[in-house]
């Protein structure tokens, strides 16, 4: 059963005098099923976070149809926003209020009865690992730890379905793996996740499927394996050689097949021993550079100027 | 929708409350700040102090409910927070109320300790209580409204700050609080009747010491009026920033 279904969704900002229109979102159609991690991949301003503003009702679609939790857009978006939780770009929970309270009033804003709101908080710095800043502000909570529990607020009243906006964007290495076992966590628990990121490798390694959008039209979207299948068009054989001298060679030989591209490479060991041979299967950063024309390396590297653009 | 509505808005006004309002030096300068500015002026021209109380608790309402009222918006949306109260199951009124209720309840308490300072000190016996409570609800929510107004048609803190301060000094002088609005040149009498002060002032003074029945629910009426208009203007300026 999907939870999000999107149709001809169109979103077209005018850019002012004399500048033409922005088309941010340009007709795209996609579907999320229940319990899935969907991955929505992009440069930057290829119109991942206007696509998420949309489907949230922070922003209205100019053209298309959407559903989100099975209710229409258009007609029911206070509905729908009962039924989600959001983790924006920006951790932007409440700088003067403590962790714990962030949670509550959260929890609040939603309808979460009064009785369990004091046991839901606990249970949610618990789980994100904040007990110990239960009563910091959330000033002074570290990046990591601001970004967790910004996941947590948007958790608090058990949404069936979360948008992440690059959840962990900015992180060290170690916030980062938490918060991705976190994300896995989330969909053992069946709840359904939209997620941006600009790392090829969490998509990669979290994503039942990926969409991959670029200038606002969605090129290409299925499981991460048949992404990888569809781009490679040729099987690529690595071989290690070696000479009598012990000289170490690496070779890269294309075929249609395995067949001829293991002949092909045998060929030209040129009597040198074969210390290994491998198949090489194209990485999702393979498929992303062949799709958008960009590596990843320039696509952080925007995401570093960039910032928090609001068409991204 | 309707419980949702009520929901949100008492939490979101109590989060205010508690973030940004009910701090030490937000009450003392809430509660100072007018009396200074009176007390100013009535060692200037000491003649009956009795006759400055109306403009002084109208003072008191005007900067203890707009002062942080003009900035939480802007400041808001600054930090990027403001989209919190946006994804949240609640209209964009409602929001908007709940901001107001923030500013309301700060500057109903502060107003609350120099209205029990200056009845003790000039006495209570000629107050009209129902058209005080009146007349000190209206003004809060007008001058509430006039500071979410201004928080949402700017972007940026400090230039909430300056609009605010642009229409409430002038608004001070010309709002009949140290001069009676009738003995004006009549240019300033006009535009002395475009602000809300003036109603506040008239109204509170009604209250305080008596006058015509006709005049005084023309001012209640002003003052509802000019918190429908502020509201409206406001709620359309958020709408339009959401987009």
């Amino acid at each position: 059963m999907d939870i999000i279904q999107v149709s001809q969704l169109t979103k077209v900002y005018q850019s002012g005098k004399g500048n033409p229109p922005l088309r941010a979102v340009d007709a795209i159609d996609f579907a999320v099923p229940e319990g899935e991690v969907f991955g929505f991949l992009g440069p930057n301003g290829a119109g991942k976070t206007t696509t998420i503003r949309m489907l949230t009702g922070l922003a209205r679609p100019t053209a298309g149809k959407a559903s989100v939790m099975r209710l229409d857009l258009a007609s029911d978006v206070t509905r729908i926003k009962k039924q989600i939780g959001v983790v924006p770009e920006t951790s932007n929970l409440y700088d003067e209020l403590s962790a714990f309270d962030n949670l509550v009033f959260a929890m609040q804003l939603y309808g979460v009865p009064r009785a369990e709101r004091k046991t839901r908080a606990e249970e949610l710095l618990a789980r994100f690992r904040l007990s110990e800043k239960r009563d910091t502000p959330f000033a002074k909570l570290s990046r990591g730890m601001k970004r967790a529990l910004t996941i947590a607020a948007a958790l608090a009243h058990r949404p069936p379905l979360i948008f992440l906006d690059e959840p962990t964007t900015g992180l060290d290495v170690m916030s980062a793996r938490n918060l991705r076992q976190m994300i896995a966590g989330l969909q053992k628990e069946g709840v359904t996740v939209f997620l941006t990121t600009h790392y090829l490798e969490e998509a990669e390694r979290l994503c039942n499927r990926i969409a991959i959008i670029v200038k606002g039209r969605i090129v290409a979207l299925d499981t991460v394996e048949n992404l990888k299948s569809a781009a490679q068009s040729k099987t690529v054989i690595e071989m290690t050689l070696a000479d009598t001298n012990n000289q170490v060679e690496t070779k890269r030989v294309e075929g249609e097949s395995v067949e001829t591209a293991a002949r092909a490479a045998l060929a030209q060991t040129e009597g040198r021993r074969v210390l290994a041979i491998d198949t090489l299967r194209p990485t999702l950063e393979d498929v992303f550079v062949k799709l958008t024309g960009l590596s990843a390396e320039v696509m952080l590297a925007e995401k570093g100027r960039g910032g928090g653009n609001a068409g991204g | 929708m309707l419980a949702d509505d009520l929901r949100g808005m008492f939490y979101v006004g109590l989060k205010d409350l508690r973030a940004y309002y009910l701090k030490p030096p937000n009450i003392s300068w809430g509660i100072l700040f007018p009396f200074a500015f009176v007390l100013a002026f009535a060692i200037r021209n000491p003649t009956d102090l009795r006759a400055l109380v109306p403009g002084l608790i109208a003072l008191t309402l005007l900067f203890g409910t707009s002062s942080m009222e003009a900035i939480v918006i802007a400041f808001e949306q600054r930090i990027g927070s403001l989209e919190r109260l946006f994804l949240a199951p609640i209209s964009l009124p409602a929001l908007l109320a709940g901001k107001l209720f923030g500013g309301m309840v700060f500057g109903l308490t502060v107003t609350l300790v120099v209205l029990v300072i200056v009845l003790i000190v000039f006495g209570a016996a000629s107050v009209n209580w129902l058209l005080l409570v009146l007349a000190i609800l209206l003004s809060a929510a007008a001058f509430s409204a006039l500071g979410a107004f201004v928080s949402v048609a700017v972007k940026e803190v400090f230039e909430a700050q300056t609009l605010a301060n642009f229409i409430r000094f002038p608004m001070m002088f010309l709002g009949g609080v140290f001069v009676p609005v009738d003995s004006m040149p009549f240019a300033l009498q006009v535009i002395a009747r475009v602000l809300p002060l003036t109603y506040a002032v008239e109204a509170l003074r009604a209250a305080l010491v008596g006058g015509v029945q006709v005049d005084m629910a023309l001012d209640l009426l002003a003052l509802g009026l000019f918190t429908v208009v502020l509201f409206g203007l406001a709620v359309n300026r958020l709408a339009r920033i959401l987009d």
